[in-house]
């Protein structure tokens, strides 16, 4: 019996270390290149890599049809894409749907101007590292997250739009595009 | 009783093991109004004024009065 006791006093170790350990996960932070996706677009065609998009500024959003910060959202990155797409801003948002259905249902009644593409197999989301939702990838460029924002506030967008008009006016170095 | 604790530990170890942690894409359904441990806040919100007002004395269940007035 006090063997039986010990099996299960390790039981519980392990079971309180797998809760208190969190799953590590890619996590990026500052000049580093975007990790390579998997991406669909609505009609389940693949997306092209960010590395074909060289020499624009990218801006990867990453949200869902349930998140109301994600829904926020939407009409600033239209802006955004209205007033930059011109002078090279590419405005993406990732779906992280569980169920693309709801996407495909919302984006029917709230139709949008800039590129939607699907993760389906939500690797892009790991390798990404996103921990909330919205979050937002801005890529410069030379093909480096140059910032990565969490969350949606309509206090911050004036921030965004003054990073990305300078990294819009920002010049390609070149050999750094991956 | 050292049985109990052996179940009582195996017990625990399960319990344990159903805490994990949820990916941000994954709580699409945990994001629906009606899993809220509240999912319906205005109607909480009445109930409780009437009772405050009708039932009890000023307290922080009452809007404040209380007394039984049925003031709205």
């Amino acid at each position: 019996m006090d063997r039986l006791t010990k099996v299960a006093e390790l039981v519980l170790i392990l079971a309180l270390t797998c809760l208190v350990i969190p799953p590590s996960f890619a996590h990026l932070e500052g000049d580093v290149p975007p990790p390579h996706c998997k991406l669909t677009t609505l009609d389940g065609q693949n997306a092209q890599d960010w590395s074909a998009l060289k020499g624009e500024v990218i801006y990867v959003d990453f949200w869902a049809s349930w998140c109301p910060p994600c829904i926020q959202s939407f009409p600033f990155m239209t802006q955004l894409t209205q007033d930059f797409k011109e002078k090279g801003l590419h405005v993406i948002g990732v779906n992280l749907d569980e169920n693309q259905q709801d996407a495909k249902n919302f984006l029917v009644q709230h139709p949008v101007n800039f590129s939607v593409l699907m993760d389906e197999t939500k690797q892009c989301a790991q390798d990404f590292g996103v921990i909330a939702m919205p979050s937002t990838y801005i890529i410069d460029k030379n093909g480096l997250v140059r910032h990565i924002h969490r969350g949606f506030r309509a206090g911050e967008t004036e921030e965004l739009r003054q990073l990305i008009e300078q990294l819009l006016a920002e010049n390609v170095t070149l050999g750094k595009i991956n | 009783m050292k049985l109990l604790t052996f179940i009582l530990f195996l017990l625990i170890s399960f319990l344990l093991a159903g805490c994990v942690n949820v990916a941000p894409w994954e709580r699409g359904i945990l994001a629906k109004p009606h899993m809220a441990v509240d999912p319906q806040p205005l109607q909480s919100g009445i109930r409780q004024h009437n009772y405050g007002s009708r039932e009890s004395a000023a307290s922080t269940n009452s809007a404040g009065g209380g007394g039984g007035c049925g003031c709205f």
